[in-house]
Formats: C-alpha cells, sequence, structure tokens
C-alpha cells in the first residue's frame, strides 16, 4: 500500500491502463495541456509520457468527443474520454445515452462499447449552476449505461481500472474536491469492487446509504453521533449502476432504519431509487419512516452562504437520523 | 484608422467605454488575489476591449446582446451601472442578480442584455431565437452574440447559423477570436485560422478585422447590424484579439509562448487609440486623462459599493426558480 491522493490515485490508473493496453487513449479539453498545473490532477504529466498519439486534446466539442468515444470503442479501441464538469455531459447525452447505451442492445449484441467517460463532479467552488449539477440520476434513469462513483482514493484507482477494462459503457464521476484526499492505496490493479458496497462504518441503530462525497458528510454525523452512543451503519455503494442491494437491505434489517444521503437534488434524486428498493424488499424490518438528505430543488447557488445552504451537511443527516430515532 | 470620420462625440464615448472596461477588469485582477473580495474564478477580458466597446456602440440601445463567460466588458459597454455589475460579480444581494449569477451568469435585461451562457457554444442558438422573436414581433432590432474561437467549434454554434440563415433572422455572429480556447492554441483546437471562413458555408456575410483597432471593429459591426437589421439575414463579425491574462485569473499562463504575449501586448487596444486620438488632435491629453480618471473613479465606487453590501440570505437560495402564483402575468 502507498500513500496517495484521489487524483494521483485516478493517475495511477490512467497511467497503468495506458501501459498495459495499446487500445487505451485519453481524449478531452485540456487532458493534455491543461490552464491547471497540478501533480494531483488525474491526467498530469500523461502527455509527457504517452505522447500526443494517445493523449489527445480536443476542440471544444462534447458531442464530438462523446462521438469518439463510442465510435472508436466499436471499433475495438478502448477511449477515455473527459467531460470537464458534470453539467457538460447534457451536450454529449446523445451520443452517450442513444447510442452508447442502446446500439449494443438493439443490435442483438453484436456491437460493443467498451468506453469510458470521466466527468468532474462537485459543489462549493463557487462557479454555479452549469458547472455544477449532480446529474448522476439522469445516467442512471438509462439502461445500458453503468455508473461509477468512488469516495476515496483506493476506490478511485481500482473502479477506474475497471470501468476502462469493463467491456461496457461506464460513466465515471469524480469528486473534483476530493482531488486532493490522501488515502492507502494498493500497489498495482486492486481487486475487484463494482458493484460491491463497502460498509465505511458499522453500526446497529441507523443505516446511512450515500456515494462520491457525501459519505464523508455521513462520517461525521456518524461521528458526531455516536457520541450520543447513536451508532451510524455508513454504506459507501461506489457504483449506482449496478447497485448492491444485497448490503443495504441486509444493513436495514439490522438497524431497522434508513437515511438517504447525496449531494444532488432531492426530486426524482438517486435516493428514491434507494428508498424505494428498500420499502419493496425490507419493509418488515423498518422501524421508521425512510428518510433522505439531499439538495433542495434548485439550482446550485453561487453566492457563499447560499452555496453553503445548498449542499447536504452533517448537520441535515443529524437531525434526519435523529427525527426517526425516536 | 478614422477613415470615416467618425464624430467626436462616437470617439469619446468608444475610449471612456474601453477605459471603463480597462479599469474595472484591472481591479478585478487585484481583487481576485484577495481570495475572499470576489467568488468563483474571474475570467476577464483585459486587451480584448476594443470588441465589446467597438461592436456594442454600433447597435442601438433596444439591440439585444447575448454574451458568454467574458461578459463584463459586453455589459459595461452596453450600459450596466457598474456598482450593480460588481457587487454581483461578489455574489451580493445588492448585485444585478441579488447574488444568484455571479461573475458567470450576469443578466441584465433592463439594458436589453438578457442572458449569458457558461456553457461553451450555447449563446449563439439563444440570440438566434431571441432574433427569431424580433423578426417574429416585426421589430426592427437585431440580437448581437459573442462568443470565442473555441465555442466555434461546438455543433451549437453550426446550427445556429444555417437556421438564422435559412430564415433571414437578424444575428450578427461576432467570433472574438482571442487565439486560444483554454490551454488549447488556435492552431490546435481550430481547422481554419479565420473563423469568419465558414461564414461562407451559411451563406451570410463573414469578415475578419483587428479586434484591437476600435474604430475597425466600430464600423465593421456597424455595417453589419444595418445590414441584419434590413432584413437581409445574419452577418457573421470576426475579431482578431488577444486574451492578455490568461483564460482566468486562476492560470498560471504556463503553456502561453511569453513571445506572443509581447507582441499582442504591444498592440494593446487602448494605448492604440489613445495615440490615434492624440496625434489627430481629435482629445487632447488631459481630456483623456478625465476619461481615465473618471473610469478609475467609477471603479472605485463600485467596489465600495459591493463590499459594504451583504451577501443575500442563505434561505433566499430557495426564491427566482419559479414565477409564484401572484406574480404571474
Ligand atoms: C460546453 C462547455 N465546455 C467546456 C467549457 C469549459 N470552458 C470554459 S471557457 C472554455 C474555452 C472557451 O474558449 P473560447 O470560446 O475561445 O472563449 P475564451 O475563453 O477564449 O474567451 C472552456 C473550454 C464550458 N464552459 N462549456
Ligand atoms: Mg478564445
Amino acid at each position: 500500500m502507498v500513500m496517495m491522493s484521489y487524483g494521483q490515485a485516478l493517475q495511477s490508473a490512467l497511467d497503468i491502463a495506458l501501459e498495459k493496453d495499446a487500445n487505451v487513449f485519453l481524449a478531452g479539453e485540456g487532458v493534455g495541456t491543461s490552464i491547471h498545473v497540478d501533480p494531483n490532477l488525474p491526467t498530469h504529466g500523461l502527455l509527457e509520457k504517452y505522447g500526443p498519439g494517445r493523449i489527445k486534446d480536443t476542440p471544444v466539442s462534447e458531442a464530438a468527443i462523446a462521438g469518439l468515444a463510442v465510435g472508436a470503442s466499436a471499433m475495438g479501441l478502448r477511449p477515455v474520454v473527459e467531460i470537464m464538469f458534470f453539467p457538460f455531459i447534457t451536450l454529449a447525452s446523445d451520443m452517450l445515452v442513444n447510442h452508447a447505451a442502446k446500439l449494443r442492445y438493439m443490435s442483438g449484441g453484436k456491437t460493443d462499447f467498451p468506453l469510458t467517460v470521466r466527468v468532474k463532479a462537485g459543489v462549493n467552488f463557487g462557479a454555479g449552476s452549469q458547472h455544477s449539477h449532480n446529474l448522476e440520476a439522469w445516467i442512471a434513469h438509462t439502461p445500458g449505461l453503468k455508473l461509477f462513483y468512488p469516495s476515496n482514493p483506493a476506490d478511485a484507482k481500482g473502479l477506474l481500472l475497471e470501468a476502462i477494462f469493463d467491456p461496457n459503457p461506464v460513466i465515471f464521476v469524480e469528486e473534483m474536491l476530493l482531488y486532493w484526499m490522501q488515502g492507502e492505496v494498493a500497489e498495482g490493479a486492486p481487486p475487484v469492487s463494482s458493484g460491491k458496497a463497502n460498509i465505511v462504518r458499522d453500526g446497529t441503530d441507523c443505516t446511512i446509504v450515500t456515494y462520491g462525497g457525501a459519505v464523508h458528510t455521513a462520517m461525521q454525523a456518524a461521528e458526531t453521533l455516536s457520541k450520543e452512543e447513536i451508532s451510524l451503519d455508513v454504506i459507501d455503494l461506489r457504483t449506482l449502476v449496478p447497485l448492491d442491494e444485497n448490503t443495504m437491505l441486509e444493513s436495514v434489517r439490522k438497524t431497522g432504519r434508513l437515511v438517504v444521503l447525496h449531494d444532488a437534488n432531492r426530486f426524482c434524486g438517486y435516493g428514491a431509487e434507494i428508498a424505494a428498493t428498500v420499502a419493496e424488499k425490507a419493509f418488515s424490518s423498518l422501524k421508521a419512516p425512510i428518510m433522505r438528505v439531499a439538495a433542495p430543488d434548485i439550482p446550485v447557488p453561487v453566492s457563499p452562504p447560499q452555496e453553503a445552504f445548498f449542499k447536504p451537511s452533517p448537520e441535515k443527516v443529524i437531525s434526519a437520523v435523529r427525527a426517526i430515532m425516536g | 484608422m478614422n477613415d470615416k470620420f467618425l464624430p467626436v462625440g462616437v470617439l469619446r464615448k468608444l475610449y471612456s467605454d474601453m477605459a471603463l472596461i480597462r479599469h474595472f477588469e484591472d481591479k478585478l485582477v487585484l481583487l481576485a488575489q484577495e481570495k475572499s473580495r470576489v467568488v468563483g474564478m474571474q475570467i476577464l477580458a483585459n486587451g480584448q476591449e476594443a470588441v465589446a466597446a467597438g461592436v456594442v456602440n454600433a447597435l442601438e440601445p433596444d439591440d439585444v446582446i447575448v454574451s458568454n463567460h467574458r461578459s463584463h466588458g459586453h455589459l459595461l459597454a452596453k450600459g450596466a451601472d457598474p456598482q450593480k455589475l460588481m457587487a454581483e460579480i461578489m455574489c451580493k444581494a445588492t448585485g444585478v442578480n441579488k447574488g444568484k449569477a455571479g461573475t458567470l451568469h450576469l443578466a441584465v435585461p433592463e439594458i436589453n442584455a438578457i442572458m449569458t451562457s457558461t456553457i461553451v457554444g450555447a449563446s449563439p442558438p439563444l440570440a438566434m431565437g431571441a432574433a427569431f422573436a424580433q423578426q417574429y414581433l416585426d421589430r426592427s432590432n437585431i440580437t448581437t452574440v459573442f462568443f470565442g474561437d473555441g465555442a466555434a467549434a461546438e455543433g451549437s454554434v453550426h446550427e445556429a447559423m444555417n437556421m438564422a440563415s435559412l430564415w433571414k433572422l437578424p444575428v450578427l455572429f461576432v467570433c472574438e477570436n482571442n487565439c486560444w480556447a483554454g490551454a488549447q492554441h488556435l492552431r490546435e483546437h481550430s481547422c481554419v485560422e479565420n473563423i469568419a471562413r465558414r461564414a461562407d458555408a451559411y451563406d451570410m456575410p463573414g469578415t475578419t478585422v483587428d479586434g484591437n483597432d476600435v474604430l475597425a471593429v466600430y464600423n465593421t459591426a456597424s455595417d453589419m447590424a444595418d445590414h441584419c437589421r434590413k432584413g437581409k439575414g445574419p452577418a457573421f463579425l470576426e475579431t482578431r484579439t488577444y486574451r492578455m491574462r490568461g483564460h482566468g485569473e486562476h492560470d498560471p499562463c504556463h503553456y502561453m509562448d511569453p513571445a506572443e504575449l509581447e507582441k499582442w501586448g504591444l498592440l494593446c487596444p487602448l494605448k492604440t487609440f489613445r495615440k490615434y486620438l492624440e496625434e489627430h488632435q481629435v482629445l487632447p491629453t488631459d481630456q483623456i486623462n478625465d476619461i481615465d480618471r473618471k473610469a478609475a473613479l467609477i471603479v472605485e465606487e463600485a467596489v465600495i459599493f459591493g463590499d459594504e453590501s451583504p451577501f443575500p440570505a442563505a434561505a433566499d437560495a430557495l426564491n427566482d426558480l419559479w414565477i409564484e402564483e401572484e406574480n404571474r402575468h
């Protein structure tokens, strides 16, 4: 194990994939030369190592970037393309939703799309809702797209490698503000973890199901509540598609309570799917209503007090837990 | 420069607008260094003042503009209140958009600056729609849209150009070619050096002018605005200029060629125009200095106004998404 940042872990995964398979290439706006210089950024240094034939800076053309990935993957390459910020995926969505997701099915299983789309997500950097908008529910609602969302350096590396070598299209969400977060990471290619949720804290009173940066919000809440003798079982889903139902159902059967937490808007958010699944499959274990802690149903504001208001905080998790602890 | 013999009033206005934009952006350079003074990325238009001033002054007050992420100059030239603009850039409650826009999404519809989008390439289709409304409502006004050389690679821009031309919509497409899209140089992101060549493919007049020569910009924009206003359809103006401060204040510019930057620094649109005004005795030096002093003062007052203004209340984040029932019209 080595200590490295979330961003370096992603970089290490890209490096291993590029090294291992000549069919892997990177493309996106600034994946080679970026306006940012920081060794913690995922594509830092890769142009120097692999050259412009494999690390391709593109024009500002998201539809074409996604089309590049779909077309090249149909020919057997393993494209890893970057969409700079999550809201810009709307410009790429025709290629991803109508093509990457559907064409294998509609070819009767004849055409494959082993592509990865890396997309940066995050609230709280003051850029506003055209740069900050967590759209994971849009992706998850499209059959045919996998969706990975790592919360820590080890998962960042492991899941990105899996995404790249997965024969299916994967949307890989990077939590931008975690790029500098340090953690222990396995050397080489870590063991498979997609489709397997992670129990990051073992508890008995209430289950928190969450993913991405919100995992850290949940852990802070758990820390505070442990002082009141309330113990939380915190589950990091790691991959939203596929969803590891068993881990969360087992947890709810144990605790009898569920709070779902995410940074995305509440209405029709991914948390609604979690709540519905638990209500359908573990109803008899529930001792209290399922609670959702999510962002209010507004675009991400820019003004600091309003952006802070928007982001689900540990305090909001704590109130939700208290409300159902009775 | 002034082969069209523009009146002194116009020349003075052009210089005043450029001076105001330069002082405003220079101030933001300083404020951006103090983290808490302004919020978010500061994407500034230093070096591109002649485009904003030249184009906007060629328009009628009722003409509409749609802008992009590098919008401060366009809005100041159009007549936005510098105090409320500065307050908005600071995300304060007194800003033009109550702190909901910040630096990147400024909308000042009261001066017909109806929208700003930071989605690169979004502005041209939005402008096309506004121009459709002008045609539909039989107005004599036009819509001008500002977008970059980088944006010209987005499909949306091409769709907007085709539709605007097909329907003869009054859109003046202004492509501010500042040689860069993020860290990608024009030659790395565009297959043509002059984006205006694409106008021909959409059957509209297209011209490339020196974007640091405010009179060239003003004169060409005036002719093109006239063309659009007469119902002859859209026109395409490409202004060659340079992004003097990198993509934004957070950009260390390590990938830029210092020699290229220096070359363009010598072509500073304000210096050039000032020299012209002095040499041709259009304005005496002391009057030009007065204009600069006044611009500096306006900016100082704007900063004080912004600093003294409160942030919006956190819970006001919930307002403005919907038109409430009682405000329906
Ligand atoms: C759809 C979309 N893709 C990418 C970005 C990130 N981005 C912001 S500005 C910019 C460069 C745009 O270049 P250009 O259009 O020439 O405008 P300039 O910044 O040079 O004024 C990029 C890539 C964005 N805001 N929107
Ligand atoms: Mg540009």
